[in-house]
């Protein structure tokens, strides 16, 4: 999700100004996605430089609002009716670092599992406590917000439960590491020349 | 002081060649006010480790304490006792008695136990109001959906005075919403000051407790507890 797309969206209840769209942003996500004034300010300049925004006249009290626009409007519709491309989202960091475990020379990889399951669970844990010290009725946007870290996060241990389950299947000769591999030579020449 | 110990409790079933070990030397303590959950594959010894801190099967080696007694040192009527008074156990097969009413099947414990009739029923009822089902009580387990009925069967486990709560995959295949009013109930009492252990394969229902405990192989091999700082959880780009 982009900054832009969520100042629109909170335009699209009616004009605001900056402190305004920066405490309701934070409200809509739970404030699992704190935004510094500067940032909302910056997003609303380029939005107004492409026409999606509109200044209005400042207020008694020296605030700007801002209104969104018929092309803002659009650009907002496009948004929520398009669906987010997977190959948008940031590469799955844990994915590539798990298969390079299982090449590289040296590496425990159900050593990598076990410490990423560890973590993960104890987010887990802690996006459930959250999640229960929240009201149902008052608080729905933030507990779903939750949710969708709650799933992600199990969705995280599930796939790690499948690779440790692979590796005890199909089990692949261990790489052995340069160091020790080295030390292996060693000891072995050591031991040809005492012969 | 803790209501469940296990100490370096052993678990072997046969012998010789063919000999499988359940549980190879596990150390767990559980205190009042802590829901401790077990994860691991198929075969690590979760149910194993439930049975025994339960007293429904015994240790090749080690101890099983509840709340001071060790169940080794007890004799049968003791033993069944314990499992009466002090444990409340919740399967994922629910165990109701299809012929005896929501009340009557809490209540049945602390009949066996000898309790009257009219203190079994206060007590039943009792539990049936934590669990929210006061108003089904004289309604049986076949007029009683799912949910409903998964929650007479906890209400079982909690009625009395039980400060060890045991859970094997309490939420079954209930549906999420349900599942989590399930958790949400073993987590009320443990935070009321009993001990629970709940065995699970989900990630999303161990995360209600306040440690989960990772079996392989018969052995804990990690454990995890809460995060030093929650609040690095809320940091922009979370979730996004």
């Amino acid at each position: 999700m982009s900054v832009k797309h969520g100042l629109l969206a909170l335009l699209e209840r009616g004009a605001r100004y900056g402190y305004q769209l920066r405490a309701e942003f934070e409200q809509a996500t739970g404030g699992t996605w704190p935004l510094n004034i500067g940032q909302v300010y910056t997003t609303l300049s380029r939005l107004e430089r492409d026409g999606l925004v509109r200044a209005l006249p400042e207020s008694d009290g020296g605030q700007r609002p801002f209104e969104i626009t018929p092309a803002g409007r659009t650009e907002l519709s496009t948004w929520f009716t398009t669906p987010i491309r997977q190959a948008d989202r940031p590469r799955d960091e844990l994915a590539i670092k798990l298969s390079l475990a299982l090449t590289t020379p040296g590496v425990d990889v159900h050593q990598v599992v076990q410490r990423q399951r560890s973590a993960t669970m104890r987010t887990l844990q802690e996006y459930t406590r959250l999640k229960a010290s929240a009201d149902t009725v008052t608080d729905l946007a933030w507990r779903l917000v939750l949710d969708a870290m709650v799933f992600q996060s199990e969705a995280e241990v599930r796939w790690l439960d499948h690779c440790e389950a692979s590796l005890a299947r199909f089990a692949p000769i261990p790489v052995p590491s340069p160091a020790s591999s080295a030390a292996d030579e060693e000891h072995a020449e050591q031991k040809e020349s005492t012969r | 002081m803790s209501i469940l110990e296990l100490r370096d409790v052993h678990r072997t079933h046969g012998k010789g060649d063919t000999a499988v070990h359940a549980l190879r030397g596990v150390t767990l303590t559980v205190s009042p006010g802590e829901l401790v959950a077990v994860m691991g594959p198929s075969g690590s010894g979760k149910s194993t480790l439930l049975n025994l801190a339960g007293g429904l099967d015994a240790p090749s080696q080690g101890d099983v304490v509840v709340e001071g007694s060790v169940l080794g040192g007890l004799n049968r009527q003791q033993l069944a006792a314990v499992r009466r008074r002090r444990v409340g156990y919740v399967f994922q097969d629910l165990n109701l008695l299809p012929s005896l009413t929501a009340a009557e099947n809490v209540g049945l414990p602390l009949e066996l136990d000898g309790m009257s009739l009219r203190k079994t029923r206060q007590a039943a009822l009792v539990a049936l109001e934590e669990v929210g089902l006061a108003h089904l009580a004289q309604r049986f387990p076949d007029e009683m959906s799912g949910g409903q009925q998964q929650r007479v069967a906890i209400a079982r486990a909690l009625v009395g005075d039980r400060r060890l709560v045991l859970a094997d995959e309490p939420t079954g295949a209930l549906d999420s919403q349900t599942g989590e009013s399930v958790l949400k109930l073993l987590r009320a009492r443990v935070d009321a000051g009993a001990a629970g252990v709940l065995v699970t394969h989900e990630a999303r229902h161990a995360a209600w407790a306040d440690r989960v405990v990772f079996l392989r192989d018969g052995l804990i091999v990690d454990t995890s507890g809460p995060l030093d700082e929650p609040e690095q959880l809320l940091t922009p780009g979370v979730g996004a």
